[in-house]
């Protein structure tokens, strides 16, 4: 069962992808571990751990084909239970400009910092667009250090901030 | 002393609502002290409440004098029929759990609570808490009501509008 495959779906958002795909995957008796799914742009984008016996891509592709999606599997060396819990967020704020993400993330990884989540979006307007970003992952440094390593990245109207997550574990 | 058995899921009685203790006696310190044993043999938890091992009772044990970074805590605390008569504010953060094994999610909770409690003696005490210790102890009431930090995960995308998130835009308005 540790013979994992990345596969990753991609094509234009309709009710259903999810349900024909993992549907698939089901009756073939193929399995899923951690995945990630969500609409980006009007396109709804799958990543997907899947383990089992059997043509994966002969799986899939009738699916892919039938609901329009491009499909790529890849080998993958991962496994199940290998969770890392970030201590530090960063979240990223104000009006879009670019290279804004490169020069934050430039700078987070000449820390030594190990990104785990990226998230952003551009909400606003069309003619106001705004960059919201937020970041988790794993770093050795203090927030201090790290709030300051960001400072001055951001021109005029955006907000870089660092914050420690206290995990609970109760 | 005894190290008890702690539920994990997909066990149904975590999701049992838990009764009130009723008689303060020694069958209740004697749990106490085995809950307490259980807490300390495992991995690093700040609390646990009964039903985690399978005693559907209104007991709590907390403790976030111990965190990584020192944080406003009460110490030590033995909470008898907890009950939170006040929230205020809400915070996100990331909770895992002992009966949860390699999961974590991201919870919004009150940023500030007060509470009424017993201690072991059936002594009531009103209690308030702030932040990381507050959280802890939300988490905890939540097991005497049946419910997992899984019931109140929230998307990380949600953390986008939380209301921290615009009054951190203000301040620095402010500033400028």
């Amino acid at each position: 069962m540790n013979n994992w495959k990345m596969v990753t779906l991609v094509g234009e958002d309709k009710p259903g992808i999810v349900a024909q795909t993992t549907d698939a995957l089901y009756r073939n008796g193929l399995t899923l571990g951690e995945t990630s799914m969500m609409r980006l742009g009007g396109n709804f984008s799958m990543m997907m751990m899947v383990s089992g016996e059997g043509d994966l891509k002969a799986v899939l592709a009738p699916v892919a084909e039938a609901l329009n999606l491009h499909l790529h599997v890849d080998e993958i060396a991962g496994r199940l239970h290998q969770h890392m819990a970030p201590n530090i967020q960063i979240r990223v704020m104000g009006a879009d400009q670019p290279g804004i993400v490169a020069r934050v993330t430039g700078a987070l990884a000449a820390s030594g910092f190990n990104i785990l989540e990226l998230e952003s979006d551009v909400a606003g307007t069309a003619q106001d667009p705004v960059y919201i970003m937020t970041i988790q992952g794993v770093s050795e440094e203090a927030v201090e250090v790290l709030q300051q390593a960001l400072d001055g990245l951001g021109e005029e109207g955006v907000d870089v901030s660092v914050s420690a997550i206290e995990m609970l574990f109760a | 002393m005894a190290i008890l058995e702690i539920l994990k899921i997909p066990d149904a009685r975590l999701k049992l609502v838990s009764d009130p203790v009723e008689h303060f006696n020694d069958d209740l310190h004697a749990f106490i002290t085995d809950l307490e044993a259980t807490r300390q043999a495992g991995p690093a938890a700040v609390g646990i409440a009964a039903p985690q091992v399978g005693c559907l009772q209104r007991i709590v044990i907390l403790d976030c004098s111990q965190t990584r970074k020192p944080i406003p805590n009460h110490g030590h605390l033995i909470l008898i029929n907890p009950e939170i008569i006040h929230w205020d504010g809400f915070e996100l953060g990331r909770e895992g759990c002992l009966s949860v094994p390699d999961y974590t999610g991201n919870v919004i909770r009150a940023e500030r609570i007060k509470l009424v409690a017993q201690n072991p003696q059936g002594e009531s005490y009103e209690y308030e808490m702030a932040g990381f210790e507050a959280r802890a102890l939300q988490h905890e009431v939540d097991h005497l009501d049946g419910l997992l930090f899984l019931d109140r995960v929230v998307s990380r995308r949600t953390d986008l509008f939380q209301r921290k998130v615009y009054q951190k835009g203000g301040k620095k308005k402010k500033n400028s």
